[in-house]
């Protein structure tokens, strides 16, 4: 592997490092607030990239479908939350991963009825000519993915710091009874970060359709990464999840100049499995991983 | 107390009564069923109640999930296929070959992850069989890539062919009574006992001296191998392997269709194959695409009614019609 080529794929990892980070995110904001495993998060993003498609055809320019896809995703976790999470809060892990995967599969058949099997895609956010970096090249696409992404998770971080909602939304991570009895609405707080759980994938989901299509058969591999991302990381950490995140995109990338391109997805699952093995409470989680 | 009394016979049969019937009744189908269509549903029934079985120990019993049990049944088709027509292996041989990888494979996954909470067992097999599923696509000399294997013989015992649609019910059905004979001994047994004892709480059977990880481990290898033989008749019987058989789609089927059936008793397993097996032949003649859609739609709302001391869909759909509480002790403790 030459420098330039070295580059070359530390900038693709970059790229989709930031899909597995958003990913990661969407996962933790949920576990935080309910310690619930959202199986159809992967999904969720992919309904991103095939709503914003489907806006984009309606005749929407592509800020309208950014903040359009975004929405629905969101309205769908609500919608998720209310019929299957809320009923199944008290019920244990099981009943919650079976609904989940339910709701998954419910997700993935839809969007194959709607939008049929073929991969579809999206015009770059702004054109699609090259530029170079040294004797690497990167699309624009790339540039607006890291930029979001930096918009996103710095927004994140100033609500969940400094705005009362978000302390309140902390409170209920570290002990939800002990906030409930502080008058917070636990109830508010888990159908709102099912919301933003759902506006993340959204965003993440439409911002990578332009690089590498979507499909409907997309979101099963995209939940996993971005699980193993965030269990790389240490589950529940919103650090955590970003880093691992970019971690397993820059590994996943080198592993293709490595091995072959074949491989690529399996490389997200052996990383998961050695850190079950070795570290379970992921790189930045110092807190022993609860038993069942 | 004698157990040569008179009473010891009719006491065997009243115990055994629903495993008897059961086995008279699948046992002679050939004989009065002719119809092609109607063998060929029943020989996949056969291979997917094995499946089931082996799920519902893991779920029923133990309380853990397996979302990449097609990644188990993936090994057995394959070590069948792959060691029967480049070895030219004898079958028989070649399914325990491929039942003892697929052991050894759940014992790789089981041990770092039954010791965490659900999910993680949940996340890793799903990650294992998408590992499985890339390779049997990706690894080309051995696997023939996405054209699959063809030309993979029947089972024959002392040179007499069982790949005829009769004999080979005998035989994938004669298996699945096997393991359900095993499967309904194991949960009445100590080990049952200690299974069902973790699930309600885990630190309370570990203060018993149960070494719950292992326990868990041991269920999990055991629906693995379930699983892999099942992959193996299924080889045998259609002559024909190839990877998009053994997707995570295929292994959320089973899931749901044990779901469905009933997670308390093993013959819960049974109604759900038949679900699973009969449902996606009838909604083909409106559109087979929906199937997933309405088994989706099953999962959820079946988690949503269901309750820890319901043993199955029905008894809980029942619960719900008649308002009737109670029998919340009763029932869940007995052993299958």
């Amino acid at each position: 592997m030459t420098a330039d080529q070295f580059l070359q794929y530390i900038f693709s990892g970059i790229t989709s490092g930031s899909v597995y980070a958003l990913t990661a995110l969407s996962f933790t904001l949920v576990f935080n607030a309910t310690h619930v495993i959202n199986f159809s998060q992967g999904q969720m993003v992919m309904l991103g990239g095939l709503v914003g498609v489907s806006l984009h055809e309606a005749g929407l320019p592509l800020w309208g479908c950014f903040l359009g896809t975004v929405a629905a995703v969101a309205l769908l976790g609500m919608g998720l939350e209310t019929v299957a999470i809320q009923p199944l809060l008290r019920k244990g892990v099981l009943a919650q991963i079976i609904a989940t995967v339910g709701a998954a599969f419910v997700f993935e058949t839809a969007a194959m009825l709607i939008w049929g099997r073929e991969a579809i895609t999206l015009p770059p956010f702004s054109g699609d000519s090259p530029i170079t970096l040294g004797k690497a090249t990167i699309v624009p696409q790339t540039l607006w993915v890291v930029g979001l992404t930096v918009v996103i998770v710095s927004a994140l971080t100033l609500f969940y710091r400094r705005t009362l909602f978000g302390t309140a939304i902390r409170a209920c991570a570290v002990n939800s009874t002990a906030a409930r009895l502080q008058g917070i609405s636990y109830r508010r707080v888990v159908l709102f970060s099912f919301a933003l759980s759902g506006a993340v994938s959204a965003a993440a989901g439409i911002m990578i359709t332009p690089i590498s299509f979507m499909s409907y058969s997309a979101g099963a591999l995209l939940g996993l990464k971005g699980f193993a991302a965030a269990t790389l990381g240490g589950l529940g950490s919103p650090l955590g999840a970003v880093v691992g995140g970019y971690v397993l995109g820059v590994v996943e990338a080198l592993g293709i100049g490595v091995v072959s391109a074949g491989y690529k997805d399996a490389i997200a699952f052996v990383i998961l499995l050695l850190v079950l093995f070795l570290r379970p409470a992921g790189l930045l989680g110092g807190k022993v991983v609860s038993r069942q | 107390m004698n157990r040569f009394a008179s009473g010891s016979l009719v006491t065997f049969l009243r115990r055994h009564a629903g495993y008897l019937v059961f086995a008279l009744v699948v046992m002679t189908i050939p004989v009065y069923l002719n119809d092609a269509y109607y063998l060929s549903i029943l020989a996949f029934a056969a291979t997917r109640f094995m499946m089931a079985m082996g799920l519902s120990l893991l779920l029923g019993q133990a309380g853990q999930i397996s979302l990449g049990q097609a990644a188990f049944v993936g090994v057995g088709a394959y070590a069948s296929a792959i060691l029967t027509t480049r070895l030219q292996l004898d079958p028989w041989l070649a399914m325990a070959v491929g039942a003892a990888l697929a052991a050894l494979l759940a014992g790789l996954v089981g041990i770092p992850t039954l010791k965490l909470k659900g999910y993680y067992l949940a996340m890793a097999t799903l990650g294992i069989n998408e590992i499985v599923y890339i390779l049997l696509v990706q690894l080309k000399s051995l696997t023939n890539g996405t054209d699959g294997i063809s030309g993979i013989p029947g089972l024959a015992v002392g040179g007499f062919g069982l790949g005829g649609p009769k004999a080979y019910h005998l035989v994938a059905w004669g298996i699945a009574l096997i393991m359900l004979r095993f499967a309904l001994n194991l949960s009445r047994s100590r080990i049952g006992r200690s299974l069902r004892a973790l699930r309600r709480s885990e630190p309370a059977a570990e203060s018993l001296g149960i070494d719950t990880s292992m326990r868990k481990v041991q269920v999990f290898m055991l629906a693995a191998v379930f699983a892999s033989i099942a992959g193996s008749l299924d080889a045998y019987y259609v002559h024909y392997v190839s990877p998009e058989s053994y997707t995570i789609t295929f292994s959320i089927i089973l899931i749901t269709g044990v779901i469905i059936g009933g997670l308390g008793t093993l013959w819960g397993a049974l109604w759900g194959t038949l679900a699973i097996v009969i449902l996606p032949e009838l909604l083909k003649r409106v559109n087979e695409d929906v199937t997933n859609l309405v088994f989706g739609v099953l999962l959820v709302v079946i988690m949503i009614l269901h309750k820890e001391e319901d043993r199955s869909l029905l008894r809980s759909l029942r619960r719900r019609l008649s308002g009737r509480i109670g029998g919340r002790n009763s029932a869940s403790d007995r052993g299958n």
